[in-house]
């Protein structure tokens, strides 16, 4: 019997996961969320909300923005319960 | 109680299975409940995902968000897919003893509502093991806001707008929870992403049963339903305050409300954060909005008494 030839169209395969991070959403960006570390209790509440994700949790608990992907979207600063997020303009 | 139950955020930190960079909008209500199934579902997990926004977003080649096997296909085979991926580790596991996969099958409300109902119907049918997320906007947001199955009574979308002979959608949303019960399928829900905790421990119950479960999700557009960044999961959870989202489950034919509302915002409120739905405030449409009104009030004592027959 004849061997099959088989043959992978170009594309169609992404061997690399995760590999979006090469592309930073930052730039996007036209207001920045900025965090009152004296108000910040480490809930994660942003952080559960967070599109992205472009939330971290810091060393103490507490939160920190990644800024190389942030869109700016807000979501964090309305829902955060002790009004430690706020935003500022670019 | 379940086992596995999740109660704190911190439990959840650290098992995103998606990367940072993907091109969904600002606040978008889709990535943040696909973010959220992804973190409660259990190891390892392969991702089907329909045409959609999220398929769109996720994956601009040669780039892909997903930390985990992940396969687009067609608008209307999500389903088709998944049961064949299951099919095949099934016999896998039983010839060479490999460890069992869990599976999840992404849609869109076009992917499942209209396009791919039949696959979703023939899978749930044949009983496979895996969870169906629809992720529903209430419109076809990924080619510009085209009404669908799953759009409301009176929403402004580009092929049913706002003018003099009609006043935005002229037909009820369809009841696709109804439709998936009728399949008497062991599990099947709905979620808000404002409410993590349900949705994720939803995620888990669905998981724990042998055979096809079912998860209607709400996912608020920007976009589409023309609201501040900011808001969306305000308008998620106005949804669920104001009766329009109830959140219950049907697990095997018993039917629970998880989130009991018992004192409404009126519905008005969740319609005035939005462009989509605001003009049903104005006098003259003032039917169009008792239309609107009946149909949340109906669903939600129909859900009620559904639920007590079975408390």
């Amino acid at each position: 019997m004849a061997s099959v030839k088989t043959t992978t169209l170009p594309g169609g395969i992404i061997n690399r996961p995760g590999s979006t991070i090469d592309y930073k959403t930052g730039t996007w960006r036209v207001k920045r969320p900025v965090v009152n570390l004296d108000k910040c209790i480490g809930c994660l509440i942003c952080w559960i909300y967070c599109p992205e994700p472009a939330i971290i949790k810091r060393d103490d608990g507490k939160i920190d923005f990644d800024y190389d992907y942030c869109k700016g979207c807000g979501i964090c600063s309305l829902e955060c319960p002790t009004k430690a997020i706020r935003i500022v303009e670019e | 109680m379940l086992v596995g139950e999740i109660k704190t955020i911190k439990e959840l930190y650290g098992l995103d299975l998606i990367a940072p960079g993907h091109r969904a909008c600002a606040g978008c209500g889709a990535l943040i409940a696909v973010r959220q199934i992804l973190m409660a579902s259990k190891r390892p997990l392969i991702v089907v995902s329909a045409t959609s926004c999220l398929e769109v977003t996720s994956t601009p080649y040669p780039q892909t968000m997903w930390k985990t096997p992940w396969v687009h296909l067609l608008f209307e085979n999500a389903a088709t897919a998944a049961s064949g991926i299951e099919a095949a580790l099934k016999v896998l596991s039983r010839k060479y003893n490999r460890q069992e996969h869990y599976i999840i099958a992404f849609g869109g409300d076009g992917g499942t509502f209209d396009i791919g109902i039949q696959a979703l119907s023939g899978a749930l049918e044949r009983g496979h093991r895996f969870i169906y997320v629809c992720y529903d906007n209430e419109a076809y947001m990924n080619t510009g806001i085209q009404r669908s199955g799953a759009t409301p009574l009176g929403a402004a979308t580009t092929t049913s707008p706002v003018g003099t002979k009609i006043v935005g959608k002229t037909q009820q949303k369809k009841d696709l929870m109804e439709i998936v019960v009728a399949h008497r399928i062991p599990y099947a829900a709905t979620a808000s992403p404002s409410h993590w905790k349900d949705l994720v421990n939803k995620v888990r119950k669905a998981q724990s049963y042998d055979g096809p479960s079912f998860i209607h999700v709400i996912a608020p557009c920007t976009r589409g339903w023309y609201f501040d960044t900011s808001e969306t999961i305000k308008v998620a959870r106005l949804a669920v305050e104001t009766r329009y989202w109830p959140l219950y489950e049907v697990e095997n034919g018993r039917y629970r409300i998880t989130h009991p509302v018992p004192n409404p915002k009126p519905l008005e409120e969740f319609l005035k954060v939005q462009r989509r739905l605001s003009h049903l405030l104005l006098p003259e449409n003032a039917e169009i909005l008792e239309s609107l009104k009946a149909y949340v009030n109906e669903r939600w004592e129909r859900l009620q008494k559904l639920s007590a027959c079975f408390a």
